[in-house]
């Protein structure tokens, strides 16, 4: 692997691992199962990618992305609450709606920021390659996040989503309205996930209508990888696990498709996410999510 | 003073399944009080606390805390009143959160939650003080996982979390049920203290007749989801768990001789 390689690989594993950060609020802390991920990532690119092309600040475009996400975990929390539509369901649903609404915001199915400002233009001043200083620029953003999601996590509020999650009949005795930390944990974990879309284009140059398939197994792969590789007892080292899962399958993805021995090419990408979600989920110690309570060997 | 007015609940109405758990309980708790609940399967005793847990809403009636009506409230409104007690030790503390986030999970209740650290120093001190009661040598293990405690444990810690705010009425759903007899007489015995020295109204559910007589002041016993029993104090003190089984036969007897006189 090319040094350029490795370091494209990390700034796709950092940008990833605002996703991952989300997956684990929605998934882990909410035990929340939401593809509204697939729909929320293409979206904060998309009204990110508009806002900047008609003149925007990029920092208030991204601003704005990570709000219409919070608004999408809100709509799929809402139909789950609201109109007790099964959870998966209600995600899905949100998630389909929002191909549709992507759509409309850009107006055609890609929108190009080529040439535009965007929030990492002022780190063209420090003079080095763009493929160094975005992995770092990216690298302080998302132990930022970690942090402050660290922080929340483990304040009287966030204990409260915690419980909401684990044991919401308890949470509810202890005086915690269940139904609005749903609502604000979804949408929390969706801004984080249209913040990641918004970075992305603005890194890529461009936001497309298709950029989010496969975002939610990419996410969980982080999730689920990190969660292999590392004990996640407290949240800090749940959080830290999120980013270096992330960071772990771009590498094992990148691996996979440089060994040319393996004869992998990129199109074989969605294959290969399968085969390290699986390996992920049958190494031995790994929480489970989607498998059945007690058919661990 | 807790009251219960012709509470009345019917599960899968208009289906075969129709089941009327409740036909009008009607039930006034004094402040201090500590009622036993009995009745046998399906005599309306889990219905009947969840309606005051807030967990069920009654198709009709009402209940009213200090002369509040709060039939309406959810259970989350409703917590700054009622400290429950779950029969399940699993189900009243979260299993992957540390003792002490449990505790202080119990500690905001009823109260507004802020963005403060949700364990500070100074209440990590005071559930030391409250755990080291129990004898168990969870003190110096605040940090463990909930679910590395037994069911005692669990059970025990529980009733202190439901203890560490006050409350208008402690409900308390067959939590020693679940407990092996030496456990169960160690939570049961727990309970007994900890009403007793907060003064604290109590509705505790039992399947057990003996406990229920043996424990707190009043009994009520209910039958097909009504009240069919309320004695208390002195009324309650020379019976037996043979009388309460022959009282019993008897509500259960006039009840077909009813059901016959309707058939004849």
């Amino acid at each position: 692997m090319s040094q350029i390689a490795f370091l494209g690989a990390i700034e796709v594993g950092l940008l990833f691992a605002l996703v991952a950060l989300g997956v684990y609020l929605s998934f882990r802390v909410l035990q929340f199962p939401d593809l509204t991920v697939d729909g929320s990532f293409p979206l904060g690119a998309a009204v990110c990618a508009s806002l900047i092309v008609t003149g925007v600040d990029p920092y208030f475009a991204s601003l704005a992305a990570a709000l219409a996400g919070a608004g999408a975990g809100m709509v799929t929390a809402w139909l789950n609450v609201r109109l007790k539509i099964l959870h998966l369901l209600a995600s899905i649903l949100t998630m389909i709606a929002l191909y549709s609404i992507n759509l409309r915001i850009m107006g055609r199915p890609n929108v190009a920021l080529l040439g535009e400002k965007t929030v990492f233009t002022p780190l063209e001043a420090l003079g080095m390659p763009s493929y160094v200083v975005l992995p770092i620029a990216l690298a302080v953003l998302v132990l930022g996040v970690k942090l402050a999601l660290d922080w929340f996590l483990n304040s009287e509020v966030g204990l409260a989503m915690r419980a909401t999650g684990v044991n919401p009949r308890m949470a509810r005795a202890q005086g915690i309205h269940t139904d609005r930390y749903i609502l604000g944990g979804m949408a929390l974990s969706n801004a984080l996930v249209a913040l990641a879309g918004a970075f992305f284009a603005q890194s890529q140059g461009a936001a497309d209508v298709t950029l989010g398939v496969g975002v939610i197994v990419v996410g969980l792969a982080a999730v689920i990888g990190g969660e292999a590789l590392i004990n996640t007892r407290a949240v800090w080292r749940a959080t830290f696990a999120c980013i270096i899962g992330s960071i772990v399958y771009r590498l094992a993805v990148a691996g996979a498709l440089n060994a040319d021995l393996l004869g992998l090419q990129a199109q074989d990408l969605n294959l290969i996410t399968a085969v390290l979600v699986t390996l992920a989920m049958v190494l031995p110690g790994v929480r489970m999510p989607f498998r059945k309570k007690g058919s661990t060997p | 003073m807790i009251e219960a007015r012709q509470l009345a609940v019917t599960f899968n109405p208009g289906t075969p399944m129709q089941t009327p758990a409740m036909r009008g309980i009607d039930l006034v708790i004094p402040e201090g009080d500590f009622v036993t609940v009995i009745g046998s399967n399906g005599a309306g005793k889990s219905t009947f606390l969840n309606a005051l847990a807030g967990e069920l809403r009654p198709d009709s009636g009402s209940i009213l805390i200090d002369n509040q009506d709060v039939t309406a409230w959810p259970t989350a409104k409703r917590a700054g009143l009622v400290a429950r007690v779950f029969q399940d030790p699993l189900g009243g503390s979260c299993a992957n959160l540390t003792i002490e986030e449990n505790l202080a999970l119990a500690y905001a209740r009823g109260k507004r939650r802020g963005f403060g650290a949700s364990v500070s120093s100074a209440m990590r001190e005071e559930f030391r003080a409250h755990i080291a009661r129990l004898n168990l040598g969870l003190e110096n293990r605040l940090g463990d996982s909930m679910e590395l405690l037994s069911g005692g444990q669990r059970q025990a810690v529980s009733l202190l979390m439901a203890a560490l705010q006050p409350m208008k009425i402690l409900l308390l759903d067959e939590h020693t049920a679940a407990l092996d007899p030496k456990t169960a007489a160690f939570v049961l015995e727990l309970t007994r203290e900890i009403v007793a020295e907060r003064n604290l109204t109590t509705l505790m559910v039992t399947h057990s007749m003996r406990q229920a007589l043996d424990i707190g002041n009043r009994t009520v016993m209910l039958h097909e989801g009504r009240v069919v029993l309320d004695v208390r104090d002195h009324d309650r003190d020379g019976l037996k768990v043979e009388d309460l089984l022959h009282m019993f036969e008897k509500v259960r007897g006039s009840e077909l001789d009813d059901d016959a006189l309707l058939l004849s």
